[in-house]
């Protein structure tokens, strides 16, 4: 099967809630974790998982939806995605790296959760910004308003990374890194910068979690927040697939009076030095 | 008679500035393992101050169809990161087959090619291998360029590289 990202559309309703589970279960973490980051071959191959789990990188939940997979190539433009799959526990998929440069794969939710109190009993619902204005009461009690933007990501590089897919007009919180995320090895350290809807996003609080969770004993998490800039720096412990999760929160949404939310998940391989 | 030895003599001395040379030996090491494949091996130089790259020998499987063999370069990792990536293969006078298990003795000399230009300075030259459901292995002999006299240096391996030496000749 040869689908392109656009024809991956499913109807509205497959918005599963396992995609918006962030805001609600803080345990289940989205990940796209492809089989490897780094090519060296000329038209070389590149394997993805997609899932939503509770330990990193073990498929024990649920799968990905792709309905919003978007992947852009070393020229910016939609790349095809080839052999999309959504079984179980996750969703599957191909890429065909036929242009030297970094890839990256993205799937990206935007909406609105709304929650207000009607007969003394708590209403919430979830939607897109179109739906918005006919599904939530105007004058609601107690009315709560949260624009949420949700991005899952990773990056593959064919040849030498370059990083014309990091644009900086991204919506929600978007990577902007000065180090490559393809470019990460044991004991450096990576700066990376995140912008929330094209702007320094300062005071984001960041987890970086190795992967392999299961076979051990404490999660090794670690929490850093952005500096004024968006900026901040990570130190590797060690090699392996890395999980990172970003979470954004002010008042500076686009509707009065509304919440913003967003939330950046992306997969990294740090190698041996 | 004693006039043209001297005038040999002297149209000897160019002669042997130009033989300045490294060579390097490298040792592919017999290994017992239930399945044996070739190891890749790049061979390059860095510069200790200027950062400057130079690969000088890449060992790796040329003959296969499509060029399957460039798959796998990315496995010697820190040279791919270094100057692999920016290459386009195959790279002329620096791509070669794989060896077989044994000592491989090759010579560079400078203002020939893959070396070229060979500024000074102090120089670390780096040996990676990795192999096919093998491992992976870097080894670093430095020297500082250009030498009185000839003197070698050594490194051993441990698992996916043997004895490795360099010589450097003024």
């Amino acid at each position: 099967m040869n689908t392109t990202a656009t024809r991956l559309l499913l109807p509205a309703l497959a918005l599963g809630s396992a995609l918006l589970l962030p805001l609600t279960a803080q345990a289940h973490r989205g990940w796209i974790l492809p089989a490897a980051t780094t090519l060296s071959s000329e038209d070389a191959w590149v394997t993805f998982d997609g899932a939503i789990s509770n330990d990193i990188f073990h498929t024990d939940y649920a799968p990905l939806r792709l309905n919003n997979l978007e992947v852009a190539g070393p020229n910016g433009e939609a790349i095809t995605v080839h052999n999309a799959h959504t079984g179980k526990y996750r969703s599957t998929f191909d890429l065909n790296l036929t242009e030297r440069g970094t890839y990256r794969i993205s799937a990206v939710n935007t909406g609105i959760f709304a929650s207000w109190e009607e007969n003394g009993e708590r209403k919430r619902w979830r939607g897109s910004a179109e739906e918005f204005a006919n599904a939530v009461p105007r004058r609601a009690k107690k009315l709560e308003v949260t624009e949420f933007s949700r991005r899952l990501e990773t990056y593959v590089t064919a040849g030498a990374p370059d990083k014309s897919v990091f644009v900086t007009e991204g919506t929600g919180l978007t990577l902007a890194p000065d180090t490559h995320p393809n470019d990460l090895f044991a004991g450096e350290t990576a700066r990376f910068r995140f912008l929330i809807d094209g702007k320094p996003a300062a005071g984001a609080s960041v987890e970086v979690i190795p992967g392999g969770m299961r076979y051990r004993n404490h999660q090794d998490l670690e929490t850093l927040t952005t500096d004024e800039d968006g900026y901040l720096s990570i130190q590797w412990p060690g090699a392996g697939m890395y999980w990172i999760g970003a979470s954004y929160d002010d008042d500076q949404a686009s509707r009065r009076g509304a919440r913003r939310h967003a939330s950046y998940s992306g997969t990294f391989e740090v190698l041996p030095d | 008679m004693r006039f043209p030895i001297l005038i040999g003599l002297s149209m000897l001395l160019p002669v042997s500035s130009l033989a300045a040379e490294l060579t390097v030996s490298v040792e592919v090491p017999r290994l017992n393992v239930a399945e044996y494949h070739r190891p890749y091996v790049a061979l390059w130089l860095e510069h200790a101050d200027t950062g400057e790259i130079t690969s000088l020998s890449v060992w790796y499987d040329l003959n296969l169809r499509n060029r399957e063999g460039e798959k796998w370069l990315k496995d010697m990792r820190q040279w791919w990161r270094r100057d692999g990536r920016s290459l386009t293969f195959p790279v002329d006078s620096v791509s070669s087959a794989t060896r077989p298990v044994g000592h491989h003795t090759l010579t560079f000399v400078p203002g020939e090619s893959p070396l070229n230009a060979l500024p000074d300075g102090d120089y670390r030259l780096l040996v990676e291998a990795a192999r096919e459901v093998g491992g992976r292995e870097v080894l670093t002999l430095p020297f500082t360029w250009p030498v009185s006299a000839a003197h070698t240096v050594e490194a051993q391996g441990e698992h996916e590289l043997g004895a490795v030496s360099l010589t450097v000749a003024p």
